[in-house]
């Protein structure tokens, strides 16, 4: 139902250079697919013809048969800043993505409810967006996300700018979601060991123009919690997963 | 709100100071020219003497600058919307708004009293024009200036024009929008004084200070001049005072250029 399907998609702006070359590449539903890649390899760009704000240049991009834009599947999008609206209430600021949907006022209070709960963030409903930290500010937006309950949901380096014991905790807490909800993810970072953690797939992107490079299977068992991290098996596979990207890099 | 001494006593020190150069510049002019400069009880002695008429005047005045600065708010911040929706459009009509920006109101006065007659109607308009500019060009400058990411936000969330506007493009323009009306709000009292002075009227008890200008000037009451310029200064202030507070209402607990509260 929430498969996205890439064939041989090609992306350019206007007349410039290939962004994205031949891109061909399956989600299954409950997939958390990460996309690492140097700079400039077009990762942003994938997570925007996902999300229909940009289209395609050749080749197909569909959701479970339809075109991006008009599937019936909700797909969200957490952008690299938090993106917040500075005048509306943390409250306010979730509900924005129902209220925009004209969703009756009891269900939109729902779910709005439910998603601030979901991001532990009930003790700073009524905060404005200044009042917060640079995490709390991430977890509205992704609060905001889960809203609509989305069957996809697109994450472009949602946590770049946080410091470490922030993300590794922000982490958990995206798997601990995923688990209970089932959207499928597309996770831009570029952070290896953050896409080993997260992730079940990734998938390499090489540069100019950017195309899959390679996919590593990461077979860790869920839940994953703070304790992966010490195991041999993850540890082994960042070591890997960076050796390989190193390589994409450096043959460029 | 000042908390400290200090920033209670130091415009105090500096008022009176130059309270003591006025006096001091005064004694200072021979005895002949005096005149030019009145004391500060000399004008104040002009406002018991004329205090009726200058208290009628300004609320005369005062009606004319409210009316033509909501007139100017409302119509600027229709055009802003229209302006602000495509380049092609800015480039349209900025030529023309600059002319009328550019048109010496002085001179457009006595054809404007010979379209609607002299008085109120008059004020109004002049009022109008000197506070339309800035609005106009503040609020479209806010309603253009929207974070590009939260526009995709709602491109994403499928969110219709309207929605865009008045959820996200006006709210995010409210502090240009602000400072538009904080200028026109110093210029809403100048430009119904210039506006009676040039096309007012004393017919139906309709003079405002404006007028009163003329008459003291024609009179050599130059203390009186004084105090319809000490009125008409505190009539803006009375405009501005009620836009700060606007502004405090619908900024404080979110814009930057408020104090953050403690967290």
């Amino acid at each position: 139902m929430s498969t996205v399907e890439f064939r041989e998609v090609g992306k350019r702006f206007g007349d410039g250079p290939l962004i994205l070359d031949r891109i061909t590449l399956a989600s299954e539903p409950g997939d958390f697919i990460s996309i690492i890649g140097p700079s400039g390899c077009g990762k942003s760009t994938l997570l925007r013809l996902v999300a229909g704000l940009s289209p395609v240049s050749t080749g197909a991009l569909t959701f479970g048969g339809r075109p991006p834009g008009s599937a019936a599947t909700e797909v969200a999008f957490v952008f690299q800043e938090p993106t917040l609206l500075p005048w509306l209430t943390v409250d306010d600021n979730v509900e924005l993505p129902a209220r925009l949907r004209r969703l009756p006022p009891g269900e939109r209070a729902e779910r709005r409810r439910k998603a601030v709960a979901l991001a532990g963030l009930d003790d700073r409903a009524s905060f404005y967006p200044r009042q917060l930290s640079g995490g709390q500010k991430m977890r509205v937006s992704l609060a905001r996300a889960l809203t609509l309950s989305p069957g996809v949901l697109l994450l472009d380096e949602p946590f770049g700018a946080l410091d470490e014991m922030t993300r590794e905790r922000l982490n958990e807490e995206l798997l601990a979601i995923q688990r209970e909800q089932r959207w499928t993810a597309f996770f831009v970072t570029h952070s290896v060991a953050e896409a080993v953690f997260l992730s079940n797939r990734i998938v390499v992107l090489a540069p100019k123009p950017g195309r899959i490079h390679s996919e590593v299977r990461v077979d860790l068992p869920y839940p994953r919690t703070a304790e992966t991290r010490f195991s041999r098996d993850y540890q082994d596979l960042v070591a890997g997963t960076s050796r390989l990207l190193r390589s994409v890099a450096a043959s460029h | 709100m000042p908390r400290r001494p200090l920033s209670l006593l130091l415009p105090a020190a500096i008022g009176a100071l130059m309270v003591a150069l006025w006096y001091g510049v005064h004694a200072w002019l021979s005895e002949d020219q005096r005149f030019l400069l009145p004391t500060p009880d000399a004008v104040l002695t002009a406002f018991r003497e004329h205090g009726p008429e200058l208290a009628h005047a300004t609320l005369n005045t005062a009606e004319g600058a409210l009316l033509g600065w909501l007139l100017a708010v409302a119509a600027g911040f229709v055009l802003a919307v229209g302006l602000s929706l495509s380049p092609l459009v800015r480039l349209s009509f900025y030529p023309y708004l600059m002319i009328l920006q550019m048109t010496p109101i002085v001179v457009f006065a006595p054809i404007l009293v010979l379209w609607v007659g002299p008085g109120l109607r008059s004020v109004v308009i002049i009022t109008f024009l000197i506070c339309f500019f800035p609005l106009v060009v503040n609020t479209t400058q806010g309603l253009i200036s929207t974070d590009r990411n939260l526009v995709e936000l709602f491109r994403l969330y499928r969110a219709g024009r309207l929605q865009e506007l008045w959820r996200l493009r006006v709210p995010a323009a409210l502090p240009y929008f602000f400072t538009g009306l904080r200028i026109a709000a110093t210029l809403a009292p100048i430009g119904a004084l210039v506006g009676d002075y040039t096309a007012g009227s004393s017919a139906g008890d309709g003079g405002g200070l404006g007028f009163q200008t003329l008459i003291y000037s024609s009179q050599a009451k130059y203390p009186a001049l004084f105090a319809t310029a000490a009125v008409t200064c505190a009539l803006g202030f009375v405009f501005v005072a009620v836009v700060v507070a606007l502004s405090w209402a619908a900024l404080h607990r979110w814009h930057d250029s408020y104090e953050r509260p403690d967290v």
